[in-house]
């Protein structure tokens, strides 16, 4: 359907010819950017009406005072499902620890929320298919797993901002919320607008860059430089996407642009996580509570995770192709 | 006089948050006292997590995500 909008735009609208790398650019865009648009406010309105209006201060309850695996298997999963912007990281980080959450779930958290959320994985469903997708949140969840647990055995409590542990948070009495058909309705629809007018730009810029890859960028060329199963692929698509930040959706039409070139699976994940859970400005906010070394220990842990994960799963899936 | 606190340190939700309710209340006639909270312990010490919050008289009516105009409304109006 969106591939024969695209073509009906691209090749009968404005006539390009099919074989031009403009055309094939700009075929790529519209029927990602319809596909995509079409798919996040479908998504999210029905995530809207069945989430059972989960908040991080739910999480915080639910996870408290549970022997260490339980909560980090709580935050991990909780983390993946709840919607969770940026500037909530150091409110949330002070009420995780005020109420004695071990810094290590917190992390775990942390990792969890910005990477794998449910609006991705659907989206990703629909463009790459339920095994990428699949691979995709358990790569993430366990990462976040990991990636927390082991955060915690460097015993991070001694990079925490000093006044963090002197903050007392107040017992939220939250009104209650309005569950009937109408009032989920109202949430939902409230939920598109604020997550589409948020991640609207970085969906673009996705689509943009995956269309000029898809669209200029030779098959031989790809080939030759980011699929030839050199070790050092893994490592230097996750060193690419430290500095960049997109949402996690946003990243989707790259992969989805570098995988129809040839690009490796392992790395294509990758990037795709090391672009989305690791963000300056998230970083540079929890500076606000923990020290920079907590901070570089974090993106450390989180890179060696990811090439592990991108080494894994290229290994994984060159030994099971035929040939 | 409504006194209405808008929690958060600074990010765009809660700018956002704040001028729709000073619209609200400007486009219903009714004076409100709008204070901004940014500094995190107060933020805390009423239990938010998820900026931003509101506060209504004294009541935490909100947190996390930019509320609705029907909720604004409402509480310009009670």
């Amino acid at each position: 359907m969106f591939e024969s909008l695209a073509d009906l735009l691209v090749y009968r609208g404005l006539g390009l010819d099919p074989s031009s790398h403009v055309a094939a650019a700009l075929h790529f865009f519209v029927m990602d950017v319809t596909k995509i648009f079409v798919m996040l406010v479908l998504v999210i309105y029905v995530m809207g009406l069945l989430r059972a209006f989960l908040s991080p201060e739910r999480v915080r309850d639910y996870v408290r005072n549970r022997p260490d695996w339980q909560a980090r298997g709580l935050a991990v999963t909780l983390g993946a499902v709840t919607p969770f912007c940026s500037c909530s990281s150091v409110p949330l980080f002070i009420g995780f620890v005020e109420a004695g959450i071990p810094l290590g779930v917190t992390f775990s958290f942390l990792i969890a929320s910005p990477m794998i959320n449910e609006v991705a994985a659907v989206i990703l469903v629909g463009i790459l298919g339920w095994k990428l997708a699949a691979l995709y949140v358990a790569a993430g969840l366990l990462v976040a797993w990991f990636g927390g647990l082991i955060m915690q055995w460097f015993r991070p409590e001694r990079w925490v901002e000093a006044y963090v542990w002197k903050i007392q948070m107040g017992q939220a009495t939250l009104p209650e919320r309005d569950n009937s058909l109408r009032g989920r309705n109202r949430y939902a629809l409230a939920e598109v607008k604020e997550i589409v007018g948020r991640i609207w730009k970085w969906v673009l810029i996705g689509v943009g860059l995956g269309a000029l890859f898809h669209g200029f960028v030779p098959e031989s060329w790809v080939s030759e430089n980011l699929a030839s199963g050199n070790w050092y692929e893994v490592p230097s698509a996750v060193l690419l996407g430290i500095p960049l930040y997109s949402n996690a959706t946003g990243i989707i039409p790259v992969a989805e642009a570098m995988l129809s070139k040839g690009v490796a699976i392992g790395t294509t994940l990758a990037l795709m996580m090391s672009v989305a859970a690791l963000s300056l400005p998230e970083l540079l906010i929890l500076r606000k509570v923990i020290k920079w070394q907590a901070l570089a220990l974090f993106v450390a842990v989180l890179a060696v995770a990811f090439v592990l994960v991108g080494w894994g799963f290229n290994a994984v899936t060159v030994s099971v192709l035929p040939g | 006089m409504k006194n209405i606190k808008v929690l958060g340190s600074g990010c765009r939700n809660c700018e956002t948050t704040a001028n729709l309710i000073t619209m609200a209340a400007n486009q219903a006639g009714v004076e409100i006292e709008l204070e901004k909270v940014t500094d995190i312990a107060q933020i805390m010490a009423y239990g938010v997590m998820s900026t931003p919050g509101v506060v209504v008289d004294g009541q935490l009516v909100h947190a996390g995500g930019l509320p609705g105009p029907d909720l604004i409304r409402q509480w310009i109006s009670q």
